[in-house]
């Protein structure tokens, strides 16, 4: 064994090649820890079918002025409601300072179908289905969809109007294949 | 560790001497839950729900483990592997229904043994630690029972995993990323149910360990007493073994004929009708509510219906329902007054049964549906709970004469006794 003084020999900044061995030793162990724990955490993330971009064709060609369809989207529901002139106007005339989180309705449709209301049927709050899709459910304050969990209003352009939901009803990616047919995702 | 005048260990048998050479398993026992362990001579049947609250555990362990080998974590068929447990595996009903309502058992005994901590004063110093241990026991099971209810995947169980883990897709910025990491998707399925089956197997198990550390924690200053006077010497004190051995039972007697009436009179009285109806990932139950334990805390979190400040109402309500239970955690120093019962407090007393009423009011909030009374009833009760803890204890603590006190518990035991005798004479 080496003697403390022999041990300090020749360094002169107080710092020994002992300590040097340590830190470097113990950072390398933490590095391949940290490395470890990586996979150990994504393995948690959606893997890769659950990913797997699936889109869904809707046939819109059956659903009326006034009606609404409820469908699904990576197993997330999916409502498409054929809005009629009352609700666009309505839908038009509040003012978007009014609006919790605010967005014109051209803003939630696309150009020249703006009866066409395509949401996801998830409540921006905890995740309920609202309700107002099927025919004879309760719409809420504002005409539009309702959601019973905890009692947040939507509008006949699925805005956020009352109740603890933060944002408007999420319109998810989708294009019109045809005039009657509907790609989502 | 325990009092000077506690007795020793002294095996007889040579085998067991032999064994406490080599292992003294035998001589922890005997130091904890035996002989070996001096505790105060007054504690009342309010000092039983410890050991329930261990009975409960070691049930539901021993239940869990019959239910995991019939049921399939496999959102295909989880469904009817638990129909088939009721219907198809030998007395495969009576098992589920005790894990079910051995949940609520626990919760039960659980609540009241919190409750208890806060009338009497048993979180105060020395005994901090075992109150830190406790709530953070609290928490473990919360989120135990909340992936166990999910492992039946019905619609209660799809549609609280929904909610539930929606909580922290508030959070800002990280939030949806967080929520998807938690279920492995967009929505509830198959990798979430797989996931919380394995946490729902292991965590039961990490409670038995922080439960060990609680009683560890405990065993240094030993129980409190109904009077919070500390133990000054032997005469305060009788054995664990027999006497609260016998007691202990004895409560256990009555806990067990409670949850066996529960078992087999009414084995769904606390659960809900919705969860017997399959998954269904596109139609959410016209009612949903939680397990009644959780009441109380989802209550809060619906009293939040607007923005407030610069932060949303979603965020608000996730923040109010775990800041409600976080609280807990500080109330050992929210509470300055030296003084441990409330039977010496006249002003916390009454503070503690409105707390109490208070509670209960937000549980009866908690399962109705969204609409006025409720939600400014769950406001006004969801203020009220954050006002007892952040300002009430505080200044209670502060300004309040405490009644006199005796100078011992025997003292108080012995006096205790004196008018007992005299009000019986004075009948006779
Ligand atoms: C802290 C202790 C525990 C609590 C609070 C608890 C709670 C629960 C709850 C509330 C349910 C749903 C009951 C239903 O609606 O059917 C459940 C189900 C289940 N638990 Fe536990 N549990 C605990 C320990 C365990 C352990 C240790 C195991 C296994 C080793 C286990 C295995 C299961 C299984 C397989 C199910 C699904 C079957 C069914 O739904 O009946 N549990 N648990
Ligand atoms: S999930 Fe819709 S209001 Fe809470």
């Amino acid at each position: 064994m080496a003697s403390e003084s022999e041990l300090n020999a020749g360094i002169e900044d107080g710092v020994r090649r002992r300590d040097f061995i340590n830190i470097a030793a113990v950072s390398f162990a933490g590095v391949g820890a940290a490395t470890v724990v990586l996979p150990l955490v994504n393995q948690m993330n959606p893997s890769a079918d659950v990913l797997a971009l699936s889109s869904t064709e809707i046939d819109i060609s059956a659903i009326q002025p006034g009606q609404a369809i409820k469908t699904s989207w990576r197993k997330q529901p999916v409502f498409v409601r054929n809005l009629v002139a009352k609700e666009i106007a309505e839908a038009k005339a509040v003012p978007l300072g009014d609006l919790r989180d605010p967005q014109t309705i051209d803003e939630r449709t696309k150009p020249g179908k703006e009866n066409w209301l395509i949401t996801l049927g998830v409540c921006t709050h905890l995740g309920c289905v609202p309700l107002g899709a099927a025919e004879g459910e309760n719409r809420g304050d504002f005409g539009g969809y309702f959601c019973p969990c905890h009692g947040s209003h939507y509008d006949t352009a699925a805005r956020i109007r009352k109740g603890p939901a933060p944002t408007n009803l999420v319109v998810p990616p989708y294009e019109f294949t045809s005039d009657t047919v509907v790609t989502i995702g | 560790m325990s009092f000077p005048w506690a007795k020793q260990y002294q095996p007889q048998h040579p085998l067991m001497q032999w064994i406490d050479e080599k292992l003294p398993m035998p001589r922890l026992v005997y130091n904890a839950i035996g002989a070996g362990y001096p505790v105060p001579r007054n504690l009342n049947y309010f000092w039983n729900f410890g050991v329930l609250a261990g009975a409960a555990l070691a049930i539901q362990i021993i239940t869990g483990i019959v239910l995991a080998m019939h049921y399939a974590a496999n959102a295909g068929v989880a469904f009817n592997s638990v129909e088939h447990i009721m219907r198809d595996v030998n007395a495969g009903w009576f098992i589920r229904y005790a894990h079910m309502n051995g949940a609520s058992m626990f919760f039960i005994v659980v609540y009241l043994h919190i409750f208890r901590g806060l009338y009497y004063g048993s979180y105060k110093a020395p005994r901090e630690m075992v109150w830190l241990l406790g709530v953070v026991i609290f928490l473990l099971m919360m989120a135990t029972a909340f992936m166990g209810y999910v492992l039946p995947w019905g619609q209660m169980s799809f549609w609280g995993a929904q909610v539930i883990t929606g909580f922290f897709s508030a959070i800002p910025v990280v939030g949806e990323p967080v929520r998807e990491w938690l279920l492995g998707g967009f929505v509830p399925d198959n990798a979430t149910l797989n996931r919380f089956f394995s946490l729902h197997y292991l965590l039961p198990f990490v409670i038995l360990g922080v439960v060990i550390l609680h009683i560890w924690a405990l065993h240094i200053p030993g129980s409190s007493n109904p009077t919070g006077i500390e133990v000054k010497d032997e005469q305060d004190t009788v054995p664990f073994h027999p006497y609260y051995t016998a007691k202990d039972g004895f409560g256990l007697g009555i806990f067990l004929l409670i949850f066996v009436a529960l078992t087999f009179f009414s084995p769904n009285m606390l659960g809900h009708a919705d969860n017997y109806i399959p998954a269904n990932s596109l139609s959410t139950p016209a009612h949903i509510v939680p397990e009644w334990y959780f009441l109380p805390f989802y209550a809060i979190l619906k009293a939040f219906t607007f923005n407030f400040l610069w932060i949303d109402a979603k965020l608000w309500g996730v923040i109010a329902m775990f800041a409600s239970i976080a609280l807990l955690f500080f109330l050992p120093w929210l509470d300055s007054s030296p003084i441990k019962s409330s039977t010496y407090r006249p002003m916390y007393r009454i503070f503690f049964w409105i707390l109490v009423f208070d509670v209960l009011l937000l549980g009866w909030c908690g399962m109705q549906p969204a609409e006025q009374p409720w939600v400014i009833l769950s406001q006004l009760g969801a203020i009220y709970y954050f006002a007892h803890f952040l300002v009430i204890i505080p200044i209670v603590s502060r300004i309040e004469r405490p009644l006199p006190m005796p100078n011992s518990i025997t003292e108080a035991v012995l006096a205790k006794h004196a008018t007992d005798t005299s009000s019986a004479s004075a009948t006779a």
